[in-house]
């Protein structure tokens, strides 16, 4: 679904940062994202868990989910500046999806 | 240890006609308590009925909880939150204060707890009196800790050493016991409370320095740690948990010996600063007679009558009993026949007294189930069976 | 950014979480840590002066929040964090105290000190992490253990009736009364700055995964799958009857701001009952006089 913005708004764009070694690989982050930024590591942490691996940081928009929801307090996201931010509109709009975040009663 | 007078606001200056639960809360206001939470409970429910009337006078709290269990949890937060706080009990509530007691030990709190003693176990005699929780107050709890506790024997010494607990509190950071009784606490007396300027009263040994560096359990010189009161910006953390200088949980067993080595040394280096009784004859004494509260009226009879009858009978009346005066029985214990302990138990002191003697003299004591105070004549009679 | 330097920016959640004693006891899925992050996000929001916040916690796996927490905090016996709230509010009525404890241990052991701090309608904020057991001792029975459930403690299975939570708070008085999941993390954060912004007897449940003991008992699955439950089974309705929010073993779970009135505290009744039969005479801590 292509998405559409108004005038000069422009999406938000986020950096995740991940502490790794914090992670106790509940999957919660990678579930809940709703643009599927995050996917579960094939490789362990210290403590023998998957952390997250970022798959698609081009398409975070900065929601804050995963830092929200995060148990271990092990992750968090922070606003790129307006020259950081990646450029193309259409490349978002082509592969990105709009996700489940909007469903009354559901994660926000 | 900062000592300033009394606020007068508290002090209520003359003469009075008080018993013994009066002069408990009239004593607390002069020392400065500010916050009182309780349930009633014969009989001491006099002196909760006292503050109830009295300290929202002086600007206090009073409030009656729900049951024993809350009012030593209210008390603990309210000294976290600053105050100085009391809570008046007997011995039922007093075994629903236990496990508080305990947090209040290991987070090393200042607080006043009056034990007015009835007749039990268990419900036992409400309206009667006894003196039979003197074990339970030091032991009652489960672990390792110490505690002080105070004997007073007269509504006037009601009035003077509570405010002693309320000081020895606030010197050691540690939870501090009346033990009065049934007998002591419904009599009526003369009660002489001097003006504010003489009353010495010790506030909180308050820490001062700068925030970052504020440990809550670090011992000072005197081996009692600073204290800081919530909201004043300190974000500490305190916990009934074994725990370290930080006062965050330290679960090993080196912490534990630190800890509980801390919590008993604490009052036992500081024995000498905190132990108080009244000796008298016991130079050329061959019995002494060791009694506490009112036994000791009722043993002045008793040892009246003793020394009519040609007995060398000294006696020694123990104004503190927790920590015990270990050293100068230990030192009378070699110079005497016996000793001859009563109290209205069935014998708990008296196996203190018998640990210090040591086996080097006889001790004899004189048991009372509870229900009323000994007969001087029965005092009397171990006193002369001791020096046989 | 570089990797480098992406690790040592702080998580903002780092101000607010004594750092030295991070990674926490908490199980993979377990979602305590999630109601902390809701806490602080609530308490940023709030504008609260930090220093006069006091977090008072029990005893249990949510009794461990008041030691990871960087305010005043303390650690409780098993079930009397509420009366050494209200004693801690009361001594110093200036700190906004927030009790932050475990089902069993609030409503189980500390039952009456939950029902007459309602009842008194004492100012203070209590957030009920709900995992329907007692958690840090194997997950045995609790008395929000729904009808059916496994527990430790109740091995065939539980035949006892189980709490509504909100139902008790609001029949006890609270002037404050919302549940909520784990998963509805800015529902929670906003019921939390409500309460935080209301004078009153606040409580706000919080019905959270615990993986390793209910859930693996009754054979749930893991966070995830406790949280896909939340999902699915959820309603909103605010304003709901608080006798209609039983919970069946996993069946609907109705969740909301049920109860949010106006009452005057225990110290608003303290002090006008006895300034008015008093008069000057009555001063709380003689505030008036510069102690």
């Amino acid at each position: 679904m292509k998405k559409i913005y108004f005038g000069n708004l422009q999406p938000k764009k986020g950096t995740i940062h991940i502490a790794r070694d914090r992670c106790k690989g509940c999957g919660f982050c990678v579930e809940y994202c709703p643009e599927n930024v995050l996917e579960l590591s094939a490789e362990f942490n210290v403590k023998g868990y998957h952390p997250p691996d970022v798959k698609y940081e081009e398409k975070c928009l900065y929601c804050q989910l995963c830092e929200t929801i995060c148990p271990e307090f092990a992750i968090f996201v922070t606003l790129k500046t307006p020259g950081e931010a990646e450029p193309s509109l259409a490349e978002v709009g082509a592969s990105g999806t709009a996700g489940e975040a909007h469903k009354e009663g559901g994660n926000r | 240890m900062k000592k300033v007078k009394a606020d007068p606001k508290g002090v209520l200056t003359g003469a009075h006609f008080l018993d013994g639960d009066f002069a408990l809360a009239e004593g607390a206001l002069a020392a400065g308590c500010r916050f009182f939470a309780g349930y009633p409970i014969t009989p001491s429910t006099e002196t909760a009925e006292r503050f109830s009337e009295r300290i929202p006078t002086v600007g206090g709290v009073f409030i009656q909880m729900e049951d024993e269990i809350a009012s030593i949890a209210a008390l603990i937060g309210a000294a976290w939150g600053g105050q100085k706080v009391m809570t008046v009990t007997s011995g039922p509530g007093f075994s629903l204060m236990m496990e508080n007691i305990g947090l209040a030990t290991m987070m090393e709190v200042p607080l006043v707890i009056a034990n007015v003693q009835r007749g039990g176990p268990s419900t036992g005699l409400p309206t009667l009196t006894g003196q039979q929780d003197m074990m339970q107050v030091k032991w009652g709890s489960h672990g390792d800790y110490e505690i002080i506790a105070l004997s007073p024997d007269s509504p006037q010494e009601c009035f003077d050493l509570i405010i002693e607990a309320f000081n020895l509190s606030e010197m050691f950071r540690v939870p501090t016991f009346v033990m009065t009784d049934e007998c002591v606490g419904h009599m009526h007396e003369k009660v002489v409370i001097p003006p504010a300027e003489e009353i010495e009263v010790v506030e909180r040994k308050w820490y001062t320095g700068p925030k970052g560096k504020y440990l809550p359990y670090k011992n000072d010189d005197d081996l009692v740690p600073f204290m800081i009161k919530a909201g004043d910006g300190y974000r500490f953390h305190t916990t009934g948990l074994t725990h370290d200088e930080r006062g965050y949980p330290m679960l090993n067993a080196k912490a534990q010996d630190i800890c509980v080595n801390h919590l008993k040394d604490k009052i036992i280096k500081n024995a000498d600063k905190i132990i108080k009784f009244e000796e008298a004859d016991t130079d050329n004494a061959e019995v002494i007679v060791i009694s506490y509260g009112i036994t000791s009226r009722v043993a002045v009879k008793a040892v009246q009558e003793a020394k009519k009858a040609g007995i060398k009978v000294g006696t020694m009346r123990l104004i503190t009993i927790w920590p015990f005066p270990e050293k100068r029985i230990k030192e009378l214990a070699k110079k005497v026949k016996a000793f001859v302990v009563p109290e209205i138990n069935y014998g708990q002191i008296v196996l203190e007294v018998e640990r210090c003697v040591a086996g080097q003299a006889k001790v004899i004591g004189v048991r009372h189930c509870g229900g009323g105070v000994h007969n001087p004549e029965d005092i009397l009679e171990k006193i002369k069976e001791a020096i046989k | 950014m570089s990797e480098k330097e992406k690790n040592q920016e702080e998580n903002p959640m780092e101000g607010f979480l004594r750092m030295d004693r991070i990674p926490h006891i908490w199980c993979s899925g377990c979602g305590i840590g999630t109601v902390v992050t809701s806490f602080v996000e609530a308490l940023k929001k709030s504008e609260l002066d930090l220093d006069k916040v006091a977090v008072v916690s029990g005893i249990g796996c949510t009794g461990r929040v008041a030691g990871y927490i960087k305010l005043d905090s303390f650690h409780t016996t098993h079930g009397r964090a509420i009366p050494f709230a209200t004693g801690l509010k009361l001594a110093n009525p200036e700190l906004k105290v927030v009790v932050f404890s475990g089902d069993g241990d609030l409503t189980g052991i500390g039952g009456n000190h939950f029902i007459h701090a309602a009842r008194r309608n004492m100012d203070l904020v209590v957030i009920c992490v709900n995992n329907f057991n007692y958690a840090m001792t194997g997950g045995q029975v609790a008395s929000t253990t729904p009808q059916g459930a496994n527990a430790s403690t109740a091995p065939y299975g539980n035949f006892e009736f189980s709490f509504s939570l909100p139902n008790l708070a609001e029949a006890a008085g609270a002037t404050y009364v919302a549940r909520w999941t784990a998963l509805h993390l800015r529902r929670v954060t906003k019921s939390i700055q409500e309460a935080l912004g209301k004078k009153g007897f606040s409580f706000i449940e919080v019905i959270t995964p615990c993986v390793t003991l209910y859930a693996r008992r009754n054979r749930l699955g893991d966070g995830l799958n406790l949280l896909k439950y939340y999902h699915d089974n959820s309603e909103i309705k605010h304003g709901a009857d608080t006798r209609t929010l039983d919970i069946d073993y996993q069946g609907k779970l109705t969740v909301g701001k049920f109860v949010d009135k106006e009452k005057p505290t225990f110290l608003d009744a303290m002090n006008e009952h006895l300034g008015k039969v008093l008069g000057d005479d009555y001063q709380l801590y003689g505030r008036l006089n510069n102690d």
